[in-house]
């Protein structure tokens, strides 16, 4: 070990409060897991409410019902907003607070509102910071008008708004069929859903669907009733551009038989499922490798939700999709590990149980990419004066000249090199896309090119911050 | 079956202090091999400030950093890019009467070293200076120092010299150095290299090499706390440090306002941070000193791996133990300025026997003899 | 197959649901505009305009992209008295009188009134 007086020293607290971030799913059955148990967590979160993305509430104020906001979902999302009400006196919970910084043992907050900053020490941590949407970007896409569809659906579910009035919806994924359907059933109009996935991948994977002919169901009912109210479903589409002069008019795409299509519209939802979000389980130390599965890489885990680091578990989306149920699932197990490892006694059956529920959501999700695979032949066809990094704009002309220089692929260093990832999102809506250009044009593997280094803040900081005083425990330098 | 090489020189390290060297040694038909662990100028050199300074150096670099500045005034020959470098001109801040003595002092000490210092006070500070915050009483200019991009500059040395003819082999750490009572020879986990000369510019992990070869030094590894902001519009031409102070920042064409200041922290051999307490000590600081900041974003921190020696003072030398090892190391975080000069005068060194630029300050030896310590 | 849209709205999102709330009263570049309780910034704005910010380096318009505090895309100026202040749209509620500034020439002079060297 090289000698140096600035080593880190912020050795694991001998106890104290078990620690979650992220109020979604798996973060509200982790908390009440672990309530059930005697323990009394500390819930961050950096929205005003809890319920994550997918169950998200709406303000105060507003009046639809759960079954306006959620439909087949509404069970689900009122157990979990109820159970998290009646928890919350019991629960240290820290609405709009962003953990921006993982140090050792401490954990840095920003509280958003008040723009004041702390730190917060943990023994044991449960990291359930979910997803977003998955991107993949298409010519005319930073125009305003193009939203992914999460947030095409958090816009109707958490405001009452279409993204505009004639929308497209367009990529792949279940999510597709399931926010044009939100939006056709709310009066929103919606033009079109174009699937990039081949009409026949559905049949490919129908066998293994069926191991979930519940969640199965619903894709088959939100298809159907798509068509049956007339809005045009394509299937095996290329998308092309979307274009407008300072707002989105058309998307330019080509249908399964090659036809060039134009669809005159006002708003673009755009999406391929999902990516988590890892970037806390990065600064926390946690080994990553890559999952063929997500197509990404994601903090390892055991069947247990254990990270590599002791003391931390992670739930839900953030260490890879899997949707909604399983995260209340996982959360729930990492919370078992959690009082486990505490020496607490823990129902062993209900672990074996979960686990064994986990494993068969696994299998529905390979169906799920074969029924809605990655568009693999994206990179080969992105034009060169498409944008990818949307915040530094940087085009993949840009991108590829850089990769031609850098033969070993380094993603980190094409990002130094040409500053793609360099921006505000620090590589949330870009990395994807880098990523598959990067492999196709070096002609690796995806796995190959590595992945964009995690680098404190998580979000950007506001530099008039104000410290709060720390007490002695809570800071270690 | 371990892979033979044999060269005249090998260059451990592929920073911009060993690819610089390996340039230079190229223009004397000198053969050299560069042997780097990970990516050249993906380490110190590529995640620096950004700072290309003379002013503040001691009086024993400035030689040293003039010669520099010769060949940063000729980048684009030289390595082919200017890696955004610009003369834009360095500013230390007085924030009082006894800092802005101390620059006076430091420009009389200083004025024929061709610096071009101007004391800058009162009416001239803000004519010359509106954008610094209450505090500034004064502050010394130089106006051709200046900045560039390391992540830019550094791994353009080392294609330059690849260019050059030097062989330039990434990924390839540096197991030992010994030698047969003939020539050196390197090994890697892959490879035998003969040579007769070595040049040991591994950075924070010099001290190892040294020490194999019976030249232990006392460096001690200093993270720096880096930052950089969203971008904002331009407002500030001049890069930035504060005399006795610890905040030093540059706005580079885009926007973004770079800045350091205080101690990172290390988590292993090879990962640095900033640290979230240096975090907080730095941005009330920043908007201290520039007002218009008050409303911007930080967006990403980092840290680096700086090799400093007690005296704060690099190791630039001949080894005293071993004939035909050389040692280029310990820069502390302020070696990006000096690279052109420091691989100019190795090559001077190892081809000629001598420096025509003093050196003897920057002895590897120096800690061991009384009458050298500072 | 085109489907013919005579003329785009003024504003980007369109309101399906909720248009009972309370008005609220803000002023969006200098001129007063009228949302919603409830609305975040980014619904404010662009249900009546289709510009959260001008980009810095494409200098195009932009409207956010991922409703989630994802993006960073949404960041908007504040004028008035916290002149030169950004807020994430699609993350801030919404508040009475705020002064919410996203053409390029707004911004400008928010930023130029902010800066007391």
């Amino acid at each position: 070990m090289i000698g140096s007086d600035f080593y880190l020293d912020d050795p694991r607290p001998a106890d104290g409060p078990p620690v979650i971030v992220g109020a979604g799913p798996a973060g509200i059955r982790a908390a009440q897991t672990l309530l059930a148990h005697g323990l009394r967590p500390v819930v961050i979160d950096e929205a005003p409410k809890a319920g994550g993305q997918i169950y998200r509430r709406q303000p105060d104020g507003f009046s639809r019902s759960a079954k306006d906001l959620y439909g087949f979902e509404a069970g689900r999302a009122s157990d979990l907003h109820q159970t998290f009400d009646r928890l919350r006196p019991q629960l240290d919970y820290r609405p709009e607070t962003l953990v921006w910084n993982a140090q050792g043992h401490s954990l840095d907050l920003l509280h958003t509102a008040q723009r004041t900053a702390d730190s917060l020490r943990w023994r044991d941590l449960i990291v359930a910071t979910g997803a977003t949407d998955r991107v993949l970007p298409l010519p005319g896409w930073t125009l305003p008008g193009v939203y992914t569809l999460g947030g095409a659906q958090v816009a109707l579910k958490y405001q009452g708004c279409a993204i505009g009035d004639a929308v497209v919806f367009a990529g792949t994924g279940p999510l597709l069929y399931l926010v044009a359907y939100q939006y056709a059933k709310a009066g929103g109009r919606v033009l079109a859903v174009l699937d990039t996935a081949p009409a026949v991948q559905r049949y490919k994977a129908a066998p293994a669907m069926l191991a979930q002919p519940a969640v199965t169901a619903k894709g088959v009912y939100f298809l159907s009733w798509l068509m049956f109210h007339d809005v045009p479903v394509h299937h095996g589409v290329q998308l092309l551009r979307a274009e407008g002069a300072d707002r989105v008019q058309a998307l330019v795409w080509k249908d399964a038989q090659g036809a060039e299509q134009r669809t005159a519209c006002s708003a673009i939802g755009l999406g391929y499922a999902l990516r988590p979000e890892t970037q806390l389980a990065d600064l926390l130390g946690c080994a990553f490798a890559f999952a063929p599965l997500h197509r990404c890489y994601v903090p390892q885990i055991d069947a247990d939700r254990r990270s590599s680091v002791p003391g931390v578990y992670l739930a839900g989306d953030g260490a890879g999709i899997m949707g909604a149920d399983a995260a209340e699932m996982s959360g729930e197990l990492a919370a078992l590990a959690l009082l486990q490892d505490r020496g607490i006694a823990t129902d062993a059956a209900r672990q074996a149980k979960l686990r064994q529920q986990l494993d068969k959501t696994q299998q529905f999700r390979q169906a799920l990419e074969v029924a809605f695979p990655f568009p693999e032949d994206w990179a080969a066809r992105a034009p060169d004066e498409l944008v990818v990094c949307r915040c530094e704009n940087i085009t993949a002309g840009e991108l590829r000249a850089t990769a031609a220089s850098q033969p070993q692929g380094d993603i980190n260093r094409i990002k130094a090199l040409c500053r793609v990832g360099m921006g505000r999102c620090q590589g949330r809506m870009c990395g994807v896309a880098a990523t598959e250009i990067l492999a196709d044009t070096l002609k690796v593997p995806v796995a190959q090119i590595g992945r964009i280094r995690g680098q404190a803040p998580i979000k950007p900081l506001p530099l008039d911050m104000t410290v709060l005083p720390q007490d002695q425990e809570a800071s270690h330098g | 079956m371990v892979k033979q090489l044999a060269t005249e020189v090998v260059v451990i390290g592929g920073g911009i202090m060993g690819a610089s060297t390996a340039l230079f040694l190229r223009k004397r038909g000198i053969q050299v091999v560069v042997l780097e662990r990970d990516l050249c100028g993906s380490r110190s050199s590529g995640v620096n400030f950004g700072g290309v300074r003379r002013q503040g150096r001691s009086l024993a670099m400035l030689p040293l950093s003039q010669r520099a500045h010769q060949h940063w005034g000729r980048l684009t020959e030289l390595i082919g890019t200017e890696a955004e470098y610009e003369r834009s001109g360095h500013f230390k801040i007085a924030r009082s009467q006894a800092d802005m003595e101390s620059l006076v002092r430091y420009a009389e000490k200083t004025r024929d070293c061709g610096l071009d210092l101007q004391l800058l006070d009162g009416a001239a500070l803000h004519k010359r200076f509106p954008v610094g915050g209450a505090k500034v009483v004064g502050g010394s200019f130089c106006p051709d120092d200046g900045q560039a991009n390391p992540r830019l500059l550094s791994p353009a040395f080392a294609t330059a010299a690849a260019r050059a003819g030097a062989q330039v082999l990434e990924h390839t750490p540096v197991l030992e150095v010994a030698h047969n009572g003939q020539r050196f020879v390197v090994r890697t986990p892959e490879m035998e290299i003969r040579a007769n000369v070595v040049v040991n510019a591994a950075g924070a992990w010099a001290g190892q090499f040294a020490e194999q070869c019976g030249e232990p030094v006392p460096m001690r590894i200093r993270p720096p706390a880096m930052g950089v902001t969203e971008p904002l519009p331009f407002f500030l031409h001049w890069s930035l440090g504060v005399e006795g102070g610890s905040i030093y920042c540059r706005q580079v064409r885009r926007g973004n306002v770079v800045f350091g200041g205080g101690p990172g922290l290390v988590l292993d051999d090879t990962r640095t941070r900033n640290r979230h307490t240096t975090v907080w000590a730095q941005l009330p600081q920043l908007v201290e000193l520039l007002p218009q900041l008050k409303n911007a974003q930080l967006i990403r921190t980092w840290s680096g791996n700086e090799g400093a020696l007690p005296d704060h003072e690099p190791i630039i030398s001949a080894s005293s133990r071993q004939a035909g090892l050389y040692h280029a190391f310990g820069f502390a975080g302020g070696g990006f300025q000096l690279g052109p000069g420091v691989g100019d005068v190795m090559a001077e060194l190892i081809a000629e026997g001598r420096s025509s630029t003093p050196i003897d300050a920057f002895r590897i030896d120096r800690f061991n003899d009384p009458a050298c310590s500072t | 197959m085109a489907h013919a849209i005579p003329l785009l709205p003024a504003g980007q999102l369109q309101r399906l649901k909720e248009q009972g709330r309370q008005p609220l009263q803000f002023v969006l570049n200098g001129q007063p505009a009228q949302a919603l309780q409830g609305d975040t910034v980014l619904t404010a704005v662009l249900t009546q305009s289709a510009q959260l910010r001008s980009h810095e380096f494409a200098h195009t318009p932009r409207a956010g992209f991922c409703m989630m505090g994802a993006c960073q895309d949404c960041w908007v100026t504040l004028g008035g008295e916290q002149a030169g202040r950004k807020l994430r749209a699609c993350s801030t509620l919404l508040q009475a009188g705020m002064q919410i500034c996203t053409s390029a020439e707004a911004v400008a002079a928010a930023n130029a009134t902010q800066v007391q060297p």
